[in-house]
């Protein structure tokens, strides 16, 4: 617990970084330093993107897989860390 | 008939018996006897009886005998079983004719002496065809081809004779000869048919004779009735809309389940794999910007595509308008864009002071005009439009660009309505000028430029009492009634404007129909002695203003002298009834709405708009920039009177002529008095946020760039226009055109042509109207200028603010170090005290001693 809570520590503390969601393989939440519609909003569009996503790289070549997505928008950047079983979510302002 | 052919089937009984005793030939009969044949025993005694004995009755020659068929009847009843007929009793019963033929048959052929030939048939076959067969053998031979028969006519004679062809009459025989002379030579026959001479042939054709016509009485005929097949389908629409929902919530975990899930082994691995990534991508963004090009950035947007050799870094000289006729000795006091119509610009001519001191009273060279020019035909004015009096200043009505007004020198306002010369305008875009015929005073005049009389003017007494110095309309988006407080404007045009003059009042115009005026346009049915369009008749004359704004000064007594005002212009952001109105704008662009219908709403009828900004930010002829509200306060009397200028300040050291928003930022205002330049932010009263030194030359006029937000242009009294830009240099021009023209400037106005020709008119004291274009570079934004100005001003305020601060500190320590006067005075009092007190003692002392000198007396 304090593992994960030293963790994400680190990640919050970059510079820009908005809000941080571990979910899990489902899409439901587990732990999440933003408001709660948010992250549920947040956790329920970006596992179907991310499902779609990894979907599409192993349709490609069946021995690739996913590491990390980015997806970039005017207002800031989201980064999806994706792993077996959970995915992590982290939302960034970029510095401009 | 019995053939006689050689027959070897066993067909016919008694023959091939026959035929066999004859023709030796024959192949072998077959042993049985046919059918017809019976071969039968008879006894010597049955001989007798009959006659037929054997070799004496008959005989190898005549073997037949014909017996009786009664006999052998009686025969068979007489001897019954025993007689010799027996066997065959049925047969002679049956047997139809009366004789049956009896054989002799000498060689067996049956197998017994004789037989009986049971039919009549048979017998006729055997008795008969012999006789011809005792012919000889070659005889029957050649009797066996068929022997032509007679013919029996079916009916084909007919046929034939109809297929066949047969001559109907005789040939015809002509012999021709010719002349003897031409004997022998060549001739030439040809065809010619009946048809090509003219009475080759005739004709009988055939009519239809009346006589012959038979009229159908009656007809058969059949119906059928079909039944038509036809397909067709329907489909019904579910109308009964029926409302479906589904509601769905987020799963989530319990909190024991989260719990539970933190603590696993599988989360802490998935972080420790992850968290590395992740931060070097989180720092990536700090590091390097990956989509922005940082070397594009440097350079500014023109030079980006901007390769043309000629990459001028000032404004060129577009044109220049001038007119001898009317520009001669005047000088330009205004001028303005014609906001649709593309080239056309429309300038304000007065004449000049100089002139005017010199001579007692006004010399009349000529009417008051404002010119139009065009970009087409820069010498030859396009329209002339008539004051009653110079004008200092016009405007263009927002929402319809056909009616302009004015302010005189003598404090009147003027309105023009030119949509009858639209047309005229615009023709001259294209081409070259097109004659009106209508609205001339002049019609002798060669260039016949159209002149266009004032519609209307308000009422000498209720104008101005010192020229009129600026004009302006009230944008379409709020109106204001009678004390001042903006309403919303229902008929989205421009209805009202704002009018100052240095007599120290601010009055607000209506151009519609006030309710009251109804004697008054009675009054006013005389005709305008020219043809002008009667749009605002109702004002003529009679026009008062809406109500006034004075302008109390702070702290003292007196008035502030406005020269040059500006209002924030409103923009309409209310959204509950956003819909409706933007129906009703479309419909208001489609149709300007008639001025003289119009009718000034009474105040309670339409909603008050609470956030239209009612201040004001007047320049003054004391140097002096003023904020203040127009909204007319009740005061402790109850009448409604201005209420005092919130904010005064006094910055320039020269008369303020111009005042003028940003476009670009509703809060920035630059104001340019004297010798310098200011930038006001409207909320920040204590001063300007930035304020520039004194120049050399005065400042007379200047504008904000339409296009860059940094970008203003200022014109100077030596004719020389100054580009600033105040994010590359903040303490000097960017450019100076110097000699742009050669006399002072005394307006500036730019303007937005297309995206690629932005146009500065700069008109001087000389009546000469110029028009620059503004370069590439001037006028397309930097990126990002907006925002930079926008920090660029919020430093300027907070410059201003922490110089404001110091200032107070300042100033407080100043007053600290007054009060140390008062103690220096203190202890200059003491040591004074101190040292009278000293000579006392000495004196004392010494006269103790009686050493005192006489000299030495008090002097204290």
């Amino acid at each position: 617990m304090a593992e994960v809570e030293e963790t994400l520590k680190r990640i919050q503390t970059q510079k820009g970084v908005q809000g941080i969601i571990i979910v899990n393989s489902e899409g439901i939440p587990i732990k999440t330093t933003l408001d709660n519609s948010s992250t549920v909003q947040y956790a329920g569009l970006i596992h179907q993107l991310v499902m779609k996503a990894r979907s599409t790289v192993r349709d490609i070549d069946p021995q690739n897989d996913l590491t990390f997505l980015r997806v970039r928008s005017k207002k800031n950047e989201i980064m999806i860390a994706p792993d077996k079983d959970y995915f992590l979510i982290v939302i960034q302002n970029p510095s401009d | 008939m019995a053939p006689k052919k050689k027959k070897t089937s066993t067909g016919s009984a008694g023959n091939k018996g026959r035929g066999k005793e004859i023709l030796t030939p024959t192949p072998v009969e077959q042993p049985d006897h046919p059918e017809d044949i019976f071969p039968i025993v008879l006894t010597s005694a049955t001989q007798e009886l009959f006659g037929c004995r054997a070799d004496e009755d008959v005989t190898r020659e005549s073997p037949f005998k014909l017996l009786k068929k009664d006999s052998i009847v009686q025969d068979i009843k007489t001897r019954a079983a025993v007689s010799d007929f027996s066997p065959v009793k049925q047969t002679v019963l049956d047997y139809p004719e009366d004789e049956i033929l009896l054989v002799f048959d000498r060689e067996f052929t049956y197998g017994q002496r004789f037989y009986l030939v049971l039919t009549p048939k048979a017998k006729d076959g055997i008795l008969c065809p012999p006789q011809p067969e005792t012919l000889e053998v070659l005889e029957n031979r050649i009797n066996n081809t068929p022997e032509p028969k007679r013919w029996i006519s079916l009916g084909s004679e007919k046929e034939i004779d109809e297929e066949c062809v047969k001559e109907t009459r005789d040939k015809l025989l002509y012999k021709f000869s010719r002349v003897r002379r031409k004997f022998g030579a060549p001739v030439c026959f040809s065809d010619r048919s009946a048809a090509d001479a003219k009475g080759g042939y005739l004709e009988c054709a055939s009519y239809q004779d009346s006589r012959f016509s038979i009229k159908q009485m009656q007809r058969d005929c059949g119906m059928q009735a079909v039944p038509g097949l036809q397909s067709s389908s329907a489909q019904t629409q579910w109308i009964v809309q029926r409302n479906v929902f589904t509601q769905y919530k987020a799963r989530e975990l319990s909190k024991v389940e989260i719990e539970n899930i933190l603590q696993t082994e599988s989360l802490k691995n998935f972080l420790n794999s992850v968290t590395f990534r992740l931060l070097k991508a989180l720092q990536e963004e700090e590091v390097m910007k990956v989509f922005v090009d940082d070397c594009k950035a440097l350079g500014t947007e023109s030079e980006a595509g901007d390769w043309s050799g000629n990459v001028s870094e000032g404004l060129m000289l577009y044109q220049a308008f001038s007119n001898q006729n009317y520009t001669a000795d005047r000088k330009v006091s205004c001028i303005n864009w014609h906001p649709t119509i593309f080239g056309v610009i429309a300038v304000a001519l007065t004449r000049r002071k100089v002139e005017q001191l010199n001579e007692s009273a006004v010399s009349d060279t000529g009417a008051s005009l404002i010119v139009f020019y065009s970009f087409s035909d820069p010498s030859h004015c396009q329209l002339l439009l008539e004051c009653p009096d110079d004008i200092f200043a016009f405007e263009f009505c927002p929402s319809d660009p056909n009616v302009i007004v004015g302010g005189c020198t003598n404090g009147q306002v003027v309105l023009w309505d030119i949509s009858a010369h639209i047309s005229h305008l615009e023709g001259t875009q294209s081409s070259g000028k097109t004659v009106s015929e209508t609205f001339e005073l002049d019609d002798k005049k060669e260039n016949k430029t159209p002149v266009v009389r004032y519609c209307a003017v308000s009422a000498l007494e209720s104008g101005h009492k010192a020229p009129i110095t600026d004009v302006k309309w009230l944008p379409p988006t709020f109106e204001v009634t009678r004390t001042g407080s903006p309403v919303e404007n229902r008929n989205h045009a421009s209805v009202q404007f704002v009018t100052c003059s240095p007599d120290c009042s601010i009055l607000f115009w209506d151009v519609r129909v006030k309710q009251l005026s109804q004697s008054a346009s009675d009054r006013k049915q005389q005709t305008t002695p020219y043809a002008v369009p009667d749009r605002f008749k109702h004002l003529d004359w009679t026009w008062k203003p809406l109500f006034r704004v004075s302008l109390p000064k702070i702290n003292t007594t007196g008035e502030y002298a406005p020269l040059k005002f500006n209002f924030e212009p409103y923009t309409r952001e209310s959204t509950t009834d956003g819909g409706t109105d933007k129906a009703d704008e479309n419909e208001a662009d489609s149709d300007i709405p008639d001025f003289s219908q119009l009718s000034a709403h009474s105040a309670r009828t339409l909603p008050a708009l609470a956030d239209v900004n009612t201040k004001l930010y007047i320049g003054t002829e004391d140097c002096e920039i003023i904020y203040t509200d127009w909204k007319l306060v009740k005061d402790d009397s109850g009448r409604m009177h201005s209420s005092k200028p919130l904010h005064c300040c006094n910055i320039h050291h020269g008369m303020v002529n111009t005042v003028q928003r940003s476009p670009f930022f509703k809060d920035i205002i630059l104001t340019i008095g004297g010798w310098n330049f200011a930038i006001w932010k409207e909320g920040v009263m204590d001063g300007p946020i930035v304020l520039s030194q004194g120049f050399e030359q005065v400042c007379t006029v200047g504008c904000w760039s339409l296009s860059r937000p940094a970008v203003f242009f200022i014109g100077k009294e030596n004719g020389s226009i100054e580009v600033w830009n105040l994010l590359e240099k903040t303490n000097e021009p960017v450019h100076v055109q110097a000699h742009a023209t050669n006399d002072t400037i005394s307006s500036i106005t730019p303007w937005v042509a297309s995206p690629k020709q932005h146009f500065l008119a700069v008109s001087d004291c000389l009546g000469i109207v110029r028009v620059f274009e503004i370069p590439k570079k001037l006028y397309i934004p930097s990126r990002n200028e907006a925002l930079s100005m926008k920090k660029y001003f919020e430093h300027g305020e907070e410059g201003l603010k922490d110089f404001l601060k110091k200032k107070e500190q300042w100033d407080k320590q100043n007053a600290e170090l007054d009060k140390p006067d008062a103690a220096t005075l203190e202890s200059e009092e003491l040591t004074v005290k101190e040292y009278s007190d000293y000579l006392t003692l000495q004196e004392s002392i010494l006269k103790g001693r009686g050493l005192m000198p006489a000299a030495v007396t008090q002097h204290h």
